[in-house]
């Protein structure tokens, strides 16, 4: 049965211990779209990944991926759905004792038995969708931060996953190295009909490539549309972030007693 | 560093080990020793076999012929029966004396072997019916005390 | 009294919190056995850490080997003299080594430095999320990263122990017969008389492997245990040493009770 949303987030609450990071909150990512989450740091944009993931287990509702409930499967079950994702984490995380080539050939070695001569042929294919074709024979740790963050990108689409994960992918790269990457991510998207969430900060790349936009902050959706609405939004919150405004819903200053009690405090 | 010189280094590794191991087995530990090659078994009973434990010598003028198999004890005769495994190189008469010796003085005890004359040879299953038993400490004293008082009288 | 509590708290936090380690240690240990077919089924795997934790560590075993054997020769045979028992110093030198010094030496050598590459190196990689990668994309990292570093330690620290006990005879060798004059007939004959293969030498073999395993497991739980920081991995190293080390005199100790009763 093919659903519309290929991944359902239904009233999810997550926290550790006593501190709740995510209330009651609600999100659903169509099939074939690019879906964006954005929030500030420590928001727990990530962890939703980690949720779909079934790396974490939710404290209260459901995570839904293709129809199944994520933490009610078994260990079989959660590598099947693991098997349909791909993700790309913030630094890469290619393993840094293999080259760009097994790297990439990784997923591939492991979940299938697929001649060597076969493989060698998809991974090179991989590698150019991303442009690093030539590459291939470098060590993992011989790249710079682009050219590693696109690597791990072929091997997270390595099996023409269905659902194509991102954590920060803008984090920490020149201008360049970001516009491949935001063209990518769409290219990639229609070529292999995928569905891809990316979880991100950075608001003109989101809004250039992203079919939706989930704004998230206090553990709940504090906005959500299409990049066309969120701009012309009169939210407050989500015109500080839009707009990169210094002070707003989102103070500048942390919590702390008046100024001058401090200052006088001392004295 | 490529699959195949990896491989190589582990293999010698694992060889030095093995061959470390067996250099310890051999060389520094006595397992050469125990293996006797062919051997045949013999028993021999003994009131008191004192301190001899299995796989304790049997020696020969001196030379070690064999091993002590296991002990025994039979509930009928009450004695200790003790299974001798001789090298089949060493035959031994009939009336071998097969005698419990302590080496050094308080060193480990084992079983001397003395031949006789006979002219028939011990063969697998065999008895020897001459045997001496080890020398226990407290029957030594109290014969030397039993002797001592049996002295006194006459003076 | 508010100090008083608080030490108190702080004790008993401390015992939890290691008595939690040691459950969380174990749950670690009982996987790697379950998920064990994977590292032999691609031998490979093993194979390359077992070049890793094993030939790596063979220079600095085999030179303290031959420095500790040297010494047990030297002090030996002066203290013998006294005793006028100065040929049984084959004898001295091999039980020494072959009892004790050759398992515990070696694993204390091990797990200074075959432990903590395996401590750094998981913790790095938990650090740079290659394990959440690897978990990800439905490989288990215990089966692929775990599995393989384990049986690895279990099989070489045997073989380090095995080099050192032969190493340290012939160091010990070297002191006694060419530079002090001891005879080498007595030397060598000595100990065979009094060496038993199945007390010492397996008994010191099954040391060696119990104390692979122990070295081993707490150098992968540490690493894998690790804040994924800078300083947690650095601080995880050290705690594999430590622990590494008072486990493997501690359970020489029970060992050696445990065989000697026997």
């Amino acid at each position: 049965m093919t659903q519309k949303n290929i991944v359902e987030i239904k009233n999810l609450s997550f926290g550790y211990g006593n501190f709740m990071l995510h209330k009651d909150i609600s999100m659903v990512f169509p099939r074939g779209k690019v879906t964006a989450i954005m929030g500030g740091s420590g928001c727990g944009k990530t962890t939703i990944l980690r949720l779909i993931g079934g790396q974490i287990k939710p404290k209260a509702g459901q995570v839904k991926v293709d129809g199944r409930i994520v933490h009610n499967q078994d260990r079989q079950g959660i590598y099947e759905l693991r098997k349909k994702m791909g993700m790309l984490f913030q630094h890469g995380a290619l393993f840094t004792d293999l080259s760009v080539f097994d790297n990439v050939a990784f997923p591939m070695r492991e979940h299938t038995k697929l001649p060597e001569s076969m493989i060698r042929d998809l991974v090179l294919m991989k590698l150019n969708a991303v442009g690093l074709r030539g590459a291939h024979k470098l060590m993992a740790t011989e790249l710079s931060g682009g050219m590693a963050r696109r690597v791990a990108l072929a091997r997270a689409i390595a099996l023409d996953p269905d659902i194509i994960m991102y954590d920060e992918p803008f984090a920490g790269l020149d201008p360049i190295s970001m516009a491949v990457i935001c063209d990518l991510i769409r290219t990639l998207n229609d070529a292999l009909g995928a569905t891809s969430i990316i979880v991100t900060h950075d608001v003109e790349e989101a809004f250039s490539f992203a079919d939706y936009i989930y704004f998230v902050a206090d553990g709940k959706v504090a906005a959500e549309g299409t990049p066309k609405e969120l701009s012309k939004s009169k939210l407050p919150f989500v015109h500080q972030f839009v707009h990169g405004e210094k002070d707003g819903p989102v103070p500048f200053h942390y919590n702390a007693p008046s100024y001058k009690k401090d200052i006088y405090e001392s004295v | 560093m490529d699959k195949t010189t990896l491989d190589i280094w582990v293999g010698l590794f694992v060889a030095i080990g093995i061959a470390a191991l067996m250099g310890l087995a051999m060389k520094v530990g006595n397992l050469t020793s125990n293996t006797l090659g062919e051997t045949y078994m013999i028993t021999a009973n003994y009131e008191n076999i004192g301190g001899l434990k299995p796989r304790a010598p049997v020696k020969s003028s001196g030379v070690v012929v064999g091993r002590i198999d296991n002990i025994k004890f039979d509930t009928k005769s009450y004695q200790a029966v003790v299974t001798l495994k001789i090298d089949k190189r060493y035959p031994f008469p009939k009336d071998t004396f097969a005698n419990i010796y302590t080496s050094g003085l308080l060193g480990e005890q084992y079983i001397s072997l003395e031949a006789g004359g006979d002219d028939h040879f011990l063969k697998e299953g065999d008895r020897i019916s001459k045997t001496q038993d080890a020398v226990v400490l407290e029957k030594l004293i109290s014969q030397f005390l039993y002797n001592k008082a049996s002295e006194d009288p006459k003076k | 009294m508010n100090p008083i509590f608080k030490i108190l708290s702080n004790l008993g936090n401390q015992v939890t919190s290691r008595i939690w380690r040691l459950g969380s240690a174990t749950r670690l240990f009982l996987l790697t056995l379950i998920y064990s077919g994977e590292s032999f089924r691609r031998i490979h795997l093993t194979i390359r850490e077992i070049y890793f934790t094993g030939v790596m560590s063979l220079i600095i075993v085999v030179v303290s080997a031959f420095f500790v054997g040297m010494v047990l020769g030297l002090q030996g045979y002066y203290t013998l003299q006294k005793y006028g028992s100065s040929e049984s110093i084959g004898v001295l030198v091999a039980l020494a080594l072959l009892r004790e010094l050759g398992p515990v030496v070696t694993a204390l050598l091990f797990a200074g430095r075959a432990g903590t590459a395996i401590t750094a190196e998981i913790g790095l990689m938990k650090a740079t999320e290659q394990l959440s990668a690897m978990e990800m994309m439905a490989v288990s990292p215990i089966a692929r990263i775990i599995g393989p570093r384990f049986w690895a330690g279990v099989i070489s620290m045997p073989i380090l122990a095995s080099i050192f006990s032969m190493v340290g005879v012939m160091g010990g060798y070297l002191v006694a017969v060419p530079m002090i004059g001891s005879d080498h007939g007595a030397f060598w004959s000595q100990m065979n008389d009094n060496v038993d293969f199945r007390f010492d030498v397996v008994n010191g073999f099954i040391k060696s492997v119990v104390f692979g395993v122990a070295c081993t497991i707490i150098a992968l739980y540490e690493g894998y245990d690790a804040p994924p920081t800078a300083e947690g991995v650095s601080r995880a190293t050290t705690r594999t040493v430590v622990t590494s080390s008072l486990t493997v005199l501690g359970l020489d100790f029970i060992l050696t009770s445990f065989m000697i009763a026997h």
